[in-house]
């Protein structure tokens, strides 16, 4: 499906690849980011990848809107040719789900929320058929995910699950976004699981918290010395339940600065992944566990 | 050279023109609201357009200089005053060590820029010394001012006192303020009734109107074509799958009210958007205080760049004016 080209304002040129979210949309966007990059091209000064969109900034001093359309076009038909691998790694995540930080921030945002009775993982337990929280616990760290976008605000990574369309979890966003969110809160909305990088408002469901800062502007985090935002656009994320002893023994790692998430290099062929998605996600498990 | 803040104002922070390259993290451009008023106050004081000064929203901090230094006050109406003695703006004028820079009530646009001859020497992060308060990034330790700050000031010349923006190269939004918008990204979601309600109705600035965002309120409910929502963007009509949002782009959730984000932007999200502010105006929105009557005003992309091109011979007047 070809993709769809509007501009924003005098600025932008906006590229729509698919209205609906899927990996194919995700991989075809993600080449053209890398299509346009790798095309070095005069005037074009940021590039951001989304979801199953992207977004070229430009300065109209230096190339005309009707010129960077044309570019960026030539590029998508390359970028429809480009074998779906990637490079990336897979990265482990321990998140303590049910924690105390994010059920408190919950209670105290009930009135804003579908189901002021429950939690939210009750909610979202109920409304995607787990029999319970556990279950759904469970089909949450169950598969990995991509990280399909980083940005809304600094590196937060917005995660799309690996499975089947029909098991994925689906979750409206709060009815009205709550004014605070503990930081590194475990979130999801829409089809989207997401770790809040600050805190800060937020609309995404809370599921948990993880331990392992993903953003440090002081770089002071052993594992952010590099660069201050930790995920990238491709990484792949597994999640791995903790309990609260865990948690606090891994805060304390991060705190002497000797946390550091176990990550691989791993080749992703969408292709392969496609035929056999359980067994692909089971082999990239394994490598992450290093066999 | 230091200069003690004795008050903060209400949210005043260090910025300059911003932190381009890093959007696709989520880290916004940022820089000051009115670029062309800190540009314009840092040639005042013989600094590079680019050097770092102060932006103060709605009302002015106090400032006390340890040392000789050049100032100029641009952007809002709110007169300036050293040791209780008024100065005019878009003027260089002088503060001597120990006296005390201060500002009177605000009395037309929202944001000064304060730009001190040597500028802002708060390190730089990511290329810039622009405040982003969300990331505790940039700026002075990443917040905005308070009492009992020392702001550091670099190096300045004390050559240019008395020099002036002339009146004619002064911009402020004019009453009720014209916004123009390029429509475009997901504007065809919408009927053509609200095709037609949002540029004719007139709309007025919200009181949640910050550095992230302005919303607006007043016009019309903008109703949305009939559709099954695709997978992955949510039931409300108005959001899509989580998407980039251009600077000044325009999202209407739930149809009700328009937010245009400016430069401390969320870099994404799942809220369609009608279009875009286009360059020419973004700074005049920095200038808008809440209640300010605004009527969106559509062009086409020649108009775009016709507007951006007028704005570039202002800048370069400016410039000549005071090179």
């Amino acid at each position: 499906m070809p993709a769809r080209y509007t501009f924003g304002g005098d600025e932008h040129l906006f590229v729509e690849c698919s209205d609906e979210m899927s990996l194919d949309a995700f991989f075809k966007s993600l080449s053209m980011a890398t299509g346009i990059k790798d095309s070095n091209i005069k005037g074009v000064t940021e590039i951001c990848p989304a979801n199953a969109s992207l977004q070229v900034k430009f300065n109209p001093d230096i190339i005309k809107p009707d010129d960077i359309l044309k570019e960026v076009q030539a590029i998508e038909g390359a970028a429809e040719k480009a074998e779906p691998v990637l490079t990336t790694r897979i990265v482990e995540i321990p998140v303590y789900y049910n924690d105390p930080w994010t059920h408190e921030t919950l209670m105290r945002f009930r009135e804003r929320h579908q189901d002021p009775s429950g939690t939210d993982l009750e909610y979202a337990a109920r409304i995607n058929d787990f029999g319970n929280v556990d279950d759904f616990i469970a089909a949450h760290s169950g598969s990995p995910w991509f990280v399909s976008m980083v940005g809304f605000v600094a590196g937060l990574p917005f995660m799309y699950q690996m499975v089947e369309r029909q098991r994925q979890i689906e979750v409206p966003k709060y009815l009205r976004p709550r004014t605070d969110t503990p930081k590194l809160t475990v979130g999801y909305g829409g089809c989207f699981s997401c770790i809040y990088s600050v805190r800060g408002a937020g609309g995404y469901q809370m599921f948990g918290i993880t331990p392992m800062p993903i953003f440090d502007p002081t770089q002071e985090t052993s594992y952010l010395r590099d660069f201050m935002v930790f995920f990238r656009p491709g990484d792949i994320v597994k999640f791995k339940p903790i309990n609260r002893d865990e948690y606090d023994a891994a805060v304390e790692e991060v705190d002497k600065g000797r946390f550091s998430p176990p990550i691989r290099e791993v080749k992703f062929d969408l292709r392969e992944f496609s035929k056999d998605i359980d067994g692909y996600n089971a082999k990239l498990e394994g490598m992450l566990n290093g066999h | 050279m230091a200069i003690k803040v004795l008050h903060h104002g209400l949210a005043t922070t260090v910025q300059d023109l911003g932190r381009p390259g890093y959007f696709h993290l989520g880290i916004p451009i940022g820089g000051a609201m009115d670029r062309y008023a800190m540009r314009a106050a840092n040639l005042l004081v013989g600094n590079d357009e680019g050097a770092a000064g102060l932006e103060a929203v709605f009302m002015g901090p106090k400032l006390e200089f340890a040392e000789d230094a050049l100032v100029a006050v641009t952007g809002a109406d709110m007169p300036a005053k050293v040791d209780g003695e008024e100065r005019p703006g878009w003027t260089a004028f002088k503060v001597k060590a120990g006296q005390v820079l201060s500002f009177d009530f605000l009395k037309a646009g929202a944001r000064i820029c304060i730009a001190v001859s040597g500028g802002i020497d708060v390190p730089e992060a990511l290329g810039s010394r622009s405040t982003y308060p969300i990331g505790a990034l940039g700026g002075y330790k990443g917040r905005a001012i308070a009492a009992g700050d020392e702001l550091p000031v670099g190096e300045g010349t004390l050559a240019s006192e008395g020099k002036s923006v002339p009146e004619e190269l002064r911009r402020m939004p004019s009453n009720p303020c014209e916004l123009r918008v390029l429509p475009g990204l997901y504007w065809d979601r919408l009927t053509d009734a609200a095709k037609e309600s949002f540029f004719a109705d007139e709309w007025k600035v919200a009181p949640e109107a910050d550095r992230m965002g302005y919303r607006f309120k007043g016009g019309r409910h903008l109703d949305f074509v009939e559709r099954k929502q695709p997978f992955g963007a949510g039931s409300d009509p108005s959001n899509i799958v989580d998407s980039c949002y251009p600077y000044g782009s325009i999202q209407v959730p739930g149809g009700t009210e328009p937010i245009i984000l400016h430069r401390d932007a969320v870099s994404g999200g799942g809220y369609f958007m009608v279009g875009t502010v286009i360059s020419a105006d973004m700074d005049l929105i920095g200038q808008l205080q809440p209640h300010t009557p605004i009527r969106f005003v559509k062009v086409d992309m020649d108009e775009a760049l016709a507007a951006r091109a007028e704005r570039a011979r202002m800048l370069a007047a400016l410039r000549e004016s005071l090179g």
